[in-house]
């Protein structure tokens, strides 16, 4: 089975921060992972890459936690797949 | 030894000479808008992949009536932006060349990004177009001390001329070192100041990659900002002794009293509030002045939600409860953060607002935000007879530098 986006997420993450991946779950906070704002933006970054998406600035702002960027990331992939289903 | 500011020169957004700058400052009248084809991006690499569209650019500029032919092909935008400020104070300054000036005034300058708008354009022809070269004034062109070195030429001065590179720090670092070269008699006379043309794909890319920038307007201290406005221009000032100036019948502009220094040694983007208040102690200390002696700050005031917060901290730690009866604007908002060429400008904008008994306001203020809970002198200039003033400039890798200036009667 190929790999979920969720997985990919965290695998981005621990990537970027050069963690072990273990160490990221979705309930980890950044705080526990050591994610400071630039740390953030450079996630971001490379999550863009990973998924070929753009996440908007505006978005980026709101972002405060793993899981709103497994989400955030989940929801912009399916819109690039089925752009009717999300209503864009 | 006190030194005083004899002769400023300002091309900005605001205008092409400092009356313009003044003018629209205090009228409000702002230089933010869409990034002219003609300054940015060739249309060939194309804006439209920017996501962000507006930049407080320099307009109406036409370099040919300001150089000749060849010796443009000698200098990128900055570089001439640097000499055509230069060229402002030094004739507002009223200065007579004489050998023993040439043999000893000091140029510093500050730029963030130097000539890098020109070596933009070959690596395009390396990168994209597959060219094997690029042109062989690509590194005189591209090089950050560029500013300085056509500064000395353009007035034939043979002493110490150098560049300051402390992102947006730069010129505050440049100015306060020409004060300190001039007040110890290294130096009888300084230029200094800074300059920068950071409209180019690539930087402009590279500032959206850091998702600060503003997809509209620049809006300091205001709850509804949303990020910084790249601007572009330079500012030049003369700085001399006072007995010289009086000596030889200049009038000076204001007297520059202090400069302060000081490192976070944290984040190379995150600043520390305490940092900013050490550089601003240190400007207070070097200019020998009390807290409550100060009546206006221009801040550096990016509108960003970390600067902003972290710079009003940082002012309530020095200031206390003089902070209530404080004005601190943000002038980037009309002319846009010009990065190395910042503290220059907004040094002009100081000394203009003590030469004129009016504080200059910041625009596009709109909800207040608790944590900024500053006098900010919202989006009309206020008049003030104000005595000492200071100058901020906070730059990533949390590089402070802080000047003073004192009204002169």
């Amino acid at each position: 089975m190929s790999e979920t986006i969720q997985a990919r997420v965290l695998r981005v993450i621990a990537t970027t921060q050069r963690i072990p991946v273990e160490k990221v779950k979705p309930d980890s906070t950044f705080e526990e992972l050591g994610i400071d704002s630039m740390d953030s933006i450079n996630i971001l970054f490379d999550l863009e890459s990973e998924f070929d998406i753009e996440i908007k600035d505006e978005d980026a702002k709101k972002i405060q936690t793993i899981r709103e960027m497994i989400d955030g990331v989940t929801y912009l992939v399916n819109s690039k797949q089925n752009p009717q289903a999300a209503g864009e | 030894m006190r030194v005083v500011i004899s002769g400023m020169g300002v091309i900005s957004a605001l205008g092409l000479d400092q009356q313009e700058f003044w003018h629209s400052l205090v009228n409000g009248q702002s230089g933010i808008g869409p990034i002219p084809h003609d300054v940015g991006p060739n249309p060939e690499m194309g804006m439209n992949q920017v996501r962000f569209k507006n930049g407080a650019a320099v307009r109406g500029y036409d370099p040919d009536s300001y150089f000749p032919r060849k010796a443009l092909s000698f200098m990128d935008r900055f570089a001439q932006f640097s000499v055509i400020a230069a060229r402002e104070a030094v004739t507002m300054a009223g200065i007579e060349w004489n050998d023993e000036l040439r043999e000893s005034a000091a140029i510093i300058t500050g730029s963030c990004m130097g000539g890098r708008f020109t070596e933009e354009i070959g690596y395009w022809e390396l990168f994209h177009h597959g060219r094997h070269r690029v042109h062989p004034l690509t590194i005189p062109l591209g090089m950050s001390n560029a500013g300085a070195s056509h500064i000395s030429m353009e007035f034939g001065l043979h002493g110490p001329a150098y560049t300051i590179s402390t992102a947006c720090s730069s010129s505050a670092h440049a100015i306060g070192n020409a004060l300190w070269m001039v007040r110890s008699g290294a130096a009888p006379m300084a230029i200094a100041g800074g300059s920068e043309a950071p409209l180019f794909l690539g930087g402009l890319k590279a500032w959206e990659a850091m998702r600060v920038v503003s997809p509209d307007t620049c809006r300091p201290f205001s709850a509804n900002r949303s990020g910084m406005i790249l601007g572009e221009g330079a500012a030049m000032l003369v700085l001399e002794p006072l007995d010289r100036a009086l000596a030889r019948g200049a009038k000076p502009l204001a007297e520059i009293v202090g400069f302060g220094m000081s490192a976070d040694a944290c984040h190379v983007t995150q600043p520390s509030a305490e940092g900013a208040a050490r550089a601003i102690r240190a400007a207070l200390r070097d200019g020998g002045l009390a807290p409550e002696q100060v009546g206006y700050i221009n801040a550096h005031g990016t509108a960003t939600e970390v600067n902003d917060r972290m710079e009003t901290a940082a002012i309530r730690m020095v200031f206390g409860d003089h902070t209530a009866d404080l004005p601190v604007s943000s002038t980037k908002s009309a002319h846009g953060h010009t990065l190395g060429a910042a503290g220059a400008i907004e040094a002009v904008a100081t000394v203009q607002a003590l030469c004129n008994g009016m504080l200059p306001p910041t625009m596009n203020f709109a909800e207040a935000d608790p944590e900024c809970d500053l006098d900010v002198v919202p989006n009309h200039a206020r008049e003030a007879k104000v005595d000492v003033a200071l100058s901020q400039s906070f730059a990533f890798g949390g590089l402070n530098a802080v000047l003073a200036f004192r009204a002169w009667h």
